[in-house]
């Protein structure tokens, strides 16, 4: 056993790098007012009561509504999926979830680029609305289109763990539920979604973590009329240049997802009696 | 005999142009704990699942109870399954999993509460009602899966295997107190194994298939004493098949001596197979045998040894409580009652 704990030791050393140490700076950035320099800064809690602006709790609010809006859509349009990719035989379920997760291969980037050719003004969109006698409508930059981009790409991150959750159910289970009386509908629910429960969590988690934090995105489709806690973040960094502020949003940031995520760990199915 | 519950006739299956089912006729009777026995693959569990709704026939009737409910889904059906590998689920109490059928019914909450606890009495699982079934053993698992599927009162219990993931002492435990249930609700049982011991010990009626068609049905000691061909007589305990001549009724000839037997109604010399039980063959000092040999072989089996017998047209294996020493040689006779003749089987079942 002692030899094998030996081989931790270089994940230890990453993720003390990688992981601990930019979150202790964080900590530290957030708590202080000495901008970039650490020798002479001092504690300060004035970047959270430079928090208390409406201005900011919009934007606190925006991006949970938007992350729970993203996760909504990904979970209604990513089971029914999911479920429908478990119907078939093992071979055609691989290539399914291979085309799931083809998009993940294409640059980020580029991905968000191809919707903005679809939803802008002039894009692909009001061109096939045109010809069709539909007025043309105006989605680019708005919370709709920044939706459209989070959902497209978060949705493989809700289908993949629901998707091994399903197809790891004994279909017995399913027989046993018609077999005892259940109809169609009744061995659903009570079967076959609740034996997917993990899947649906860890889904719903990963989904709500990256929508709520991302900032590529909205920053392309919303453009700037759209601005989320990522973007406040990298504006702070990168724009701004003030590290305590931005430090002292992420270290909010990271509280809510910690709530969130032991919120939903205890919607636990085993539970419940 | 009682009435008859459920009635197949003429049920054929095929999957993948394979024929599963032929022509399956089969009739079963209230109260009767009947057994499908059969090698793997000889369509057993297919006459299940068509009695369960999972399977659709391709031809052929099901009646149970006077109505054909071929057409019928599960969940409409009277009757219920204890499937091979349990399924319970995993996510539910073991309260859960037998009250699973009562809470689709909507019985009341405090009707279903005493009949679950009753269940899971009859099973011996008292107190069991807040474990987790994941964390229960094989045998108590599976008597969960008893209680599941009896709580809903059924007309039929099915049974697939139930007993094949046990152990050897757990095995025989469940069959006595399945037996016992049996008679305790006074419900049909249909129990499919592949365990020639499983079915004798414990059914009223043995259904004996092979490739996808019935073999025979009877009684235990029917099959056992009265198998109808070759295969029934090879999978049903041990035996020795010799090929032989029906001289006349009564009398029958084989490896060059004639027997005397309680068999007639075969045409004069129609070729016949004879079935001897190896408890059957009675050693004597040479001169007293009908037939003679030397033994090759012995074997200790617990109760008794299991010789090779070499005799002149064949070896014979035969079941004593004595012990011989290898080289000796012994006569063997076997009393007219004891040998069982059967015609030939067809070829194409060998």
């Amino acid at each position: 056993m002692k030899h094998f704990r030996s081989m931790t030791i270089p994940y230890i050393v990453w993720a003390l790098a990688f992981i601990v140490a930019p979150f202790v700076l964080i900590i530290i950035y957030a708590f202080t007012d000495g901008g970039l320099s650490l020798t002479d800064a001092s504690f300060s809690l004035d970047s959270f009561h430079d928090m208390i602006d409406p201005l900011y709790a919009t934007v606190f609010a925006r991006s949970f509504e938007t992350g729970l809006i993203t996760t909504a859509v990904c979970f209604l349009l990513g089971y029914p999926m999911a479920y429908f990719i478990t119907k078939f035989d093992e071979k055609v379920q691989s290539i399914l979830i291979l085309l799931t997760t083809i998009p993940m291969w294409i640059n980020l980037l580029l991905r968000t680029y191809a919707w903005i050719g679809i939803l802008s003004d002039n894009g692909i969109l009001n061109a096939v609305l045109k010809s069709l006698g539909i007025q043309p409508i105006s989605v680019m930059y708005t919370g709709v289109a920044v939706n459209i981009g989070l959902v497209c790409n978060f949705l493989p991150f809700m289908i993949l763990p629901i998707h091994t959750s399903l197809s790891k159910m004994d279909p017995s289970l399913l027989e046993a539920a018609y077999d005892l009386g259940a109809n169609k509908v009744q061995a659903f629910v009570k079967v076959v979604f609740k034996y997917s429960i993990p899947g649906v969590l860890n889904g719903v988690i990963l989904t709500f973590l990256m929508a709520i934090s991302a900032f590529v995105i909205p920053k392309l489709l919303g453009g700037g009329q759209y601005t989320l806690l990522g973007n406040l973040i990298e504006n702070q960094f990168i724009s701004v240049g003030n590290w305590n502020f931005g430090s002292a949003i992420s270290f909010i940031l990271a509280i809510v997802i910690l709530f969130t995520i032991s919120f939903l760990k205890r919607v636990d199915p085993d539970d419940e009696t | 005999m009682s009435k008859k519950i459920i009635e197949l006739k003429n049920i054929t299956k095929s999957f993948d142009h394979q024929t599963i089912l032929d022509q399956i006729n089969l009739t079963i009777y209230e109260n009767e704990f009947l057994t499908l026995l059969g090698p793997s693959g000889c369509g057993k569990t297919t006459i299940l699942r068509i009695i369960g709704g999972f399977v659709e026939a391709d031809g052929g009737e099901v009646i149970f109870d006077g109505k054909n409910i071929a057409s019928l889904p599960p969940y409409k059906r009277e009757v219920n399954t204890v499937f091979q590998k349990y399924a319970l689920f995993p996510f539910m109490n073991v309260h859960d999993n037998v009250a699973f059928g009562l809470t689709i019914k909507k019985l009341k909450k405090s009707e279903i509460d005493r009949k679950v606890s009753e269940m899971l009495k009859l099973v011996g699982l008292e107190g069991f009602e807040k474990r987790n079934v994941n964390q229960l053993s094989g045998g108590q698992q599976q008597r969960v899966a008893i209680a599941r599927a009896l709580v809903n009162e059924p007309k039929v219990l099915l049974l697939d295997e139930p007993l094949g993931a046990l152990d050897a002492k757990l095995r025989k435990d469940m069959q006595t107190e399945l037996k016992k249930i049996q008679k305790e609700i006074g419900i049909t049982f249909i129990f499919v194994t592949h365990d020639q011991e499983e079915a004798l010990s414990m059914s009223d009626t043995v259904v004996v298939m092979n490739h996808g068609s019935i073999q025979q049905i009877g009684s235990p000691i029917d099959i056992y004493n009265e198998p109808k061909n070759r295969f029934v007589a090879n999978f049903i305990g041990e035996s020795n098949i010799i090929p032989g001549i029906m001289k006349s009724d009564y009398l029958v000839q084989f490896d060059h001596c004639d027997f005397p037997c309680v068999d007639h109604g075969f045409l004069p010399d129609e070729e016949i197979e004879i079935v001897l039980r190896p408890e059957d063959i009675i050693l004597s000092p040479p001169e007293h045998g009908q037939l003679t040999g030397i033994v090759t072989d012995i074997t200790f089996k617990g109760v008794h040894y299991e010789i090779i017998m070499k005799g002149t047209c064949r070896n014979y294996k035969v079941q004593t409580t004595k012990y011989y020493e290898l080289g000796t040689e012994l006569g063997m006779s076997v009393i007219p009652d004891n040998i069982h003749v059967m015609h030939k089987m067809k070829e194409e079942w060998q």
